[in-house]
């Protein structure tokens, strides 16, 4: 093991190359671009044995990915905010044919208007494709999570999306343990045979029209339609809570490090208000529980580490006999709510002595977050909760209303 | 899991992607009397076979086509060199023609 000043996409490159990917293929896109030209140039000096195909397009480099992984390979790339966008087709694609494709999403706003910078809308779009959706709160767990999640997708032949935050992570450098490359491959085995073996002997239709109807295929046996496909999806994908949960608990065992399995905990103890979020904003929130305890006040925090599946039996254990959750978004369903806030409000339906929940969006296109507004937030939900309040409009941190108006 | 449960697969065999003749609206009828390999006695040209997408032509003259799996592209039609092969509307075939309608 080896301490090492990285940026969070170095952190993303190096667990891709401590996975030991065979191929990677991927389009430039701010903040995203470091961690592929990192990997390019490992595999030009020849210290990664991979094919770096470079695409001219991020819809390009899914298609490379699910031809490669079809094939066998372990396959990597990483994008962001509207090149994700542009990748959709294929992003769903790769899901329902069960590729264990890695993926990482520096965050970033989407597009209109142009903005590079910071939040979750672009992961966030693509929340309901099937693939698991990991969450990293600093850049070791970057690198931690990129390894564990070949480790879960190709148990279950599910795509896995590793997000962090753009900028706040890609672009921020801090001490990150690497490991050997011996402790890796003991943890992470070589890919086992694909679902899909390409083999002349055994000739294969692969992807080909599936009906309405489940039918007899050539020897005889009773096959699914599509519904039946997407439900056996849908299964694998919830299976997923187990499997992430344990994968976390294997690297712990071997590495000594706790990313996280489903979710992170911080001071839940008699917590009065809970703060949820996903990414770098549980690292900064931990530190404004820590401000209002000194302050007497019962305030914790749990992250959601893995979003896809949504981790809904740990959520609400965590949150028994909590009286407010209050969900910071960096991302919007417009016209509705914060992705978290209404999945979290789904979760706790009907359950009994459940919080109120509260949603807050906060940090759109890079908009600062300072600690003073998660905690006027933090307090402000308190009183609600004390007041009994059950339903409020989202709130706005940090938005600048008055200023704009004027 | 058996990965055909898991994915949309197949192992190419006759009739694998469904009965794709209930797609048809207009079925391929070859004219004999216009058809080069039919004229020679051979099996000569054959492109309506090389082109059809369900190969669900079988070579000869002239070539015959099964009906069972013919999806009505008409793409046999279109590439035939001779105009040998005319997509007639399936109604004309009578296998449209809804049988007694009982009056509700
Ligand atoms: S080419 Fe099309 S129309 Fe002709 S036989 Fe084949 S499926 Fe039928
Ligand atoms: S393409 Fe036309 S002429 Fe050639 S074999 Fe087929 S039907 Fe006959």
């Amino acid at each position: 093991m080896t301490v090492r000043i990285l940026t969070g996409n170095e952190s993303a490159a190096w667990g891709a190359r401590l996975a030991r990917v065979q191929v990677v293929a991927a389009y430039p896109i701010t903040p995203q671009s470091p961690v592929v030209e990192t990997i390019s140039a490992w595999v030009q000096a020849g210290e990664l044995p991979a094919e770096f195909i470079a695409v001219e397009s991020e819809h390009s480099a899914m298609s490379v990915c699910i031809g490669a992984s079809t094939a066998g390979a372990r396959t990597f790339t990483a994008t962001s905010s509207n090149g994700l966008a542009y990748m959709t087709e294929q992003i769903w694609w790769a899901a329902g044919a069960r590729l264990p494709i890695v993926m990482c999403v520096a965050n970033r706003s989407l597009a209109a208007p142009w903005n590079v910078l910071n939040d979750q809308q672009d992961s966030m779009s693509v929340r309901d494709a099937g693939w698991i959706q990991l969450h990293c709160r600093d850049n070791q767990e970057i690198l931690d999570t990129v390894v564990q999640a070949y480790r879960i997708a190709e148990r279950l032949n599910l795509p896995v999306m590793v997000c962090y935050d753009g900028f706040l992570l890609s672009h921020t450098a801090m001490p990150v343990e690497v490991p050997t490359p011996e402790a890796v491959d003991a943890f992470l085995p070589p890919r086992p045979a694909p679902l899909q073996v390409i083999d002349p002997a055994d000739p294969r239709n692969i992807g080909p029209v599936v009906i309405a109807d489940r039918r007899r295929d050539a020897g005889g046996v009773l096959r699914g339609g599509y519904m039946e496909l997407r439900a056996a999806h849908h299964e694998a994908l919830l299976s997923a809570l187990d499997v992430v949960a344990e994968t976390a608990d294997e690297w712990e065992r071997s590495t000594g490090r706790s990313t996280g399995g489903l979710v992170v905990q911080h001071r839940l103890d008699d917590a009065e208000v809970v703060l949820v979020a996903a990414g770098s904003l549980v690292t900064q929130l931990t530190l404004v529980a820590d401000g209002l305890r000194d302050r007497g006040v019962a305030v914790g925090v749990l992250g959601i580490r893995c979003y896809r599946p949504f981790p809904v039996e740990a959520l609400r254990e965590r949150l028994s006999g909590v009286r407010a959750a209050l969900v910071f978004d960096k991302a919007l369903s417009y016209g509705y709510a914060g992705p978290i806030a209404a999945d979290l409000r789904a979760a706790l339906y009907g359950v009994d002595g459940a919080p109120a929940v509260y949603g807050a969006v906060c940090g759109l296109g890079g908009r600062e977050v300072t600690p003073e507004a998660l905690t006027d937030a933090a307090l402000s939900a308190l009183a609600d909760a004390r007041a009994g309040v059950r339903e409020r409009a989202v709130a706005w941190v940090g938005r600048l209303s008055e200023e704009v108006s004027r | 899991m058996d990965p055909f449960d898991a994915i949309a697969m197949s192992r190419p065999a006759r009739g694998e992607a469904g009965r794709t003749g209930d797609w048809r609206n207009a079925r391929p009828v070859i004219d004999a009397s216009a058809c080069v390999a039919a004229k020679q006695a051979r099996v000569t040209c054959q492109i309506c076979w090389a082109h059809c997408p369900d190969a669900c032509i079988e070579q000869g003259a002239p070539p015959s086509i099964d009906l069972e799996y013919c999806k009505g592209c008409g793409i046999c039609a279109e590439e035939c060199p001779a105009g040998a092969i005319a997509m007639v509307p399936e109604a004309e075939h009578g296998v449209c023609e809804a049988a007694e309608v009982e009056e509700r």
